[in-house]
């Protein structure tokens, strides 16, 4: 394991050192800030927390929310909940998956953007909604969502 | 000690002890799958399910149920026939059990419910799931394909062994049983080559190498046998 990494790691997980029970608050921390979790960062929180790596890999792979993968710059959430699907989130991700390139978990070839489903955003009222990083975006269309796409290409 | 009914017969129970305990120390069958002899009670297979009916016919994992004062329990209702049958049906279409080229046929536990249980067909489709085989470890060998989830490996793995190797990765029918961080087993940095995952697999999902078609055989008992022997904590 490149030695950089054990020790950023254990830099980030300081308060948690040593405390099992920690291990989904450490494993939140570690990709807030690198992002994802590649295996050495598993191997890296299995060792600085002291947990065995069996139940690392357990907690990473039940959560949606952990990603073993880089995400692009912007994360697309899409929202597939029922309020938002009845409103037309399946013609939206039709236009998002065009446009991108990609299915659901992918990441463009440009490394821009990752789309993501996810259920309900709390914004049913906004029907069909997806949230980019952490700006949220109401009442789509599909060539509404590509819209806001081609706004953030051009940065 | 507690007194309860199962299938007519009055039984005795020390406090702490489960139905299916008192049941087998009275000489009942009720059976099992992810429950093994000196490993904790999961209660994930349900084929131990009874009912009690005192308790409105109400369905309970055997395995996992403390025998209660009073209680009257059904093992072999009409009922609990069809859901275990169900149950295992679910099970057999799950993954590629085809037991003429498994290295467990005719010493299955899953085989040998299947016969006792009367499954003769399933009626689900089945799913194929066409998953790989692990034959790294210069011991044993698994294919997850033949595996049914029970869980004992990990539990053997963790309580009897203490090497942690097993754990479950993913969720739902996507679960499967890997080793650390799910690389191949045979560059495990936890696993002490022990085999006690081996013994405690109802199935052929976890083998010793080299064995051929309806060679392996095995020997769960040993979980109990190495735990009886240990101080109590
Ligand atoms: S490998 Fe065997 S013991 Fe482990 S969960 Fe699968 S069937 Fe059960
Ligand atoms: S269903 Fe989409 S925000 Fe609730
Ligand atoms: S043996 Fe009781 S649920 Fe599996």
């Amino acid at each position: 394991m490149p030695a950089g990494i054990e020790a950023r790691v254990a830099e980030l997980l300081q308060p948690y050192a040593g405390r099992p029970s920690e291990l989904i608050q450490a494993l939140h921390r570690v990709q807030g800030v690198l992002g994802h979790l590649p295996l050495e960062v598993q191997k890296a929180v299995a060792r600085v927390l002291g947990v065995p790596p069996s139940q690392v890999h357990e907690v990473v792979t039940f959560y949606h929310f952990f990603r073993t993968q880089p995400v692009g710059k912007h994360v697309i959430r899409l929202c597939l909940g029922t309020a938002c699907y009845v409103r037309g989130a399946g013609r939206v991700l039709d236009a998002l998956r065009e446009e991108l390139g990609v299915d659901l978990g992918g990441t463009s070839a440009d490394g821009l953007f990752t789309l993501e489903g996810v259920r309900c955003l709390g914004a049913c009222g906004l029907a069909p909604v997806m949230m980019v990083d952490e700006e949220v975006y109401g009442r789509l269309t599909p060539g509404r969502a590509r819209d806001i796409l081609r706004g953030l290409r051009r940065g | 000690m507690i007194t309860l009914e199962i299938d007519g017969r009055t039984v005795q129970a020390r406090p702490g002890q489960t139905i299916l305990e008192a049941a087998r120390a009275a000489g009942i069958r009720i059976p099992t799958l992810c429950y093994l002899e000196g490993l904790s009670p999961r209660g994930s297979c349900r084929l131990c399910l009874v009912e009690v009916a005192n308790w409105n016919g109400k369905l309970v994992p055997a395995c996992a149920t403390p025998a209660e004062e009073g209680m009257r329990v059904v093992t072999g209702s009409q009922r609990l026939k069809e859901l275990r049958r169900m149950v295992l049906e679910l099970l057999f279409a799950e993954r590629n059990h085809i037991c003429s080229i498994c290295v467990s046929n005719g010493h299955c536990e899953l085989q040998d419910l299947a016969c006792e249980l009367g499954m003769d067909a399933v009626r689900f489709p089945y799913r194929f799931p066409g998953l790989s085989l692990d034959a790294s470890h210069e011991k044993f060998v698994y294919d997850p394909n033949r595996c049914v989830l029970c869980g004992r490996c990990v539990r053997a793995c963790s309580e009897v062994e203490g090497a942690m190797t097993w754990g479950f990765a993913g969720r739902g029918v996507n679960t499967l049983v890997e080793p650390d961080l799910g690389g191949p087993w045979g560059e495990s940095e936890t696993c002490t080559g022990c085999g006690k995952c081996v013994q405690a697999c109802p199935v052929g999902a976890l083998a010793e190498r080299g064995v051929a078609t309806a060679e392996q055989e095995k020997r769960p008992q040993v979980l109990a046998e190495v735990t009886e022997r240990r101080p109590r904590v």
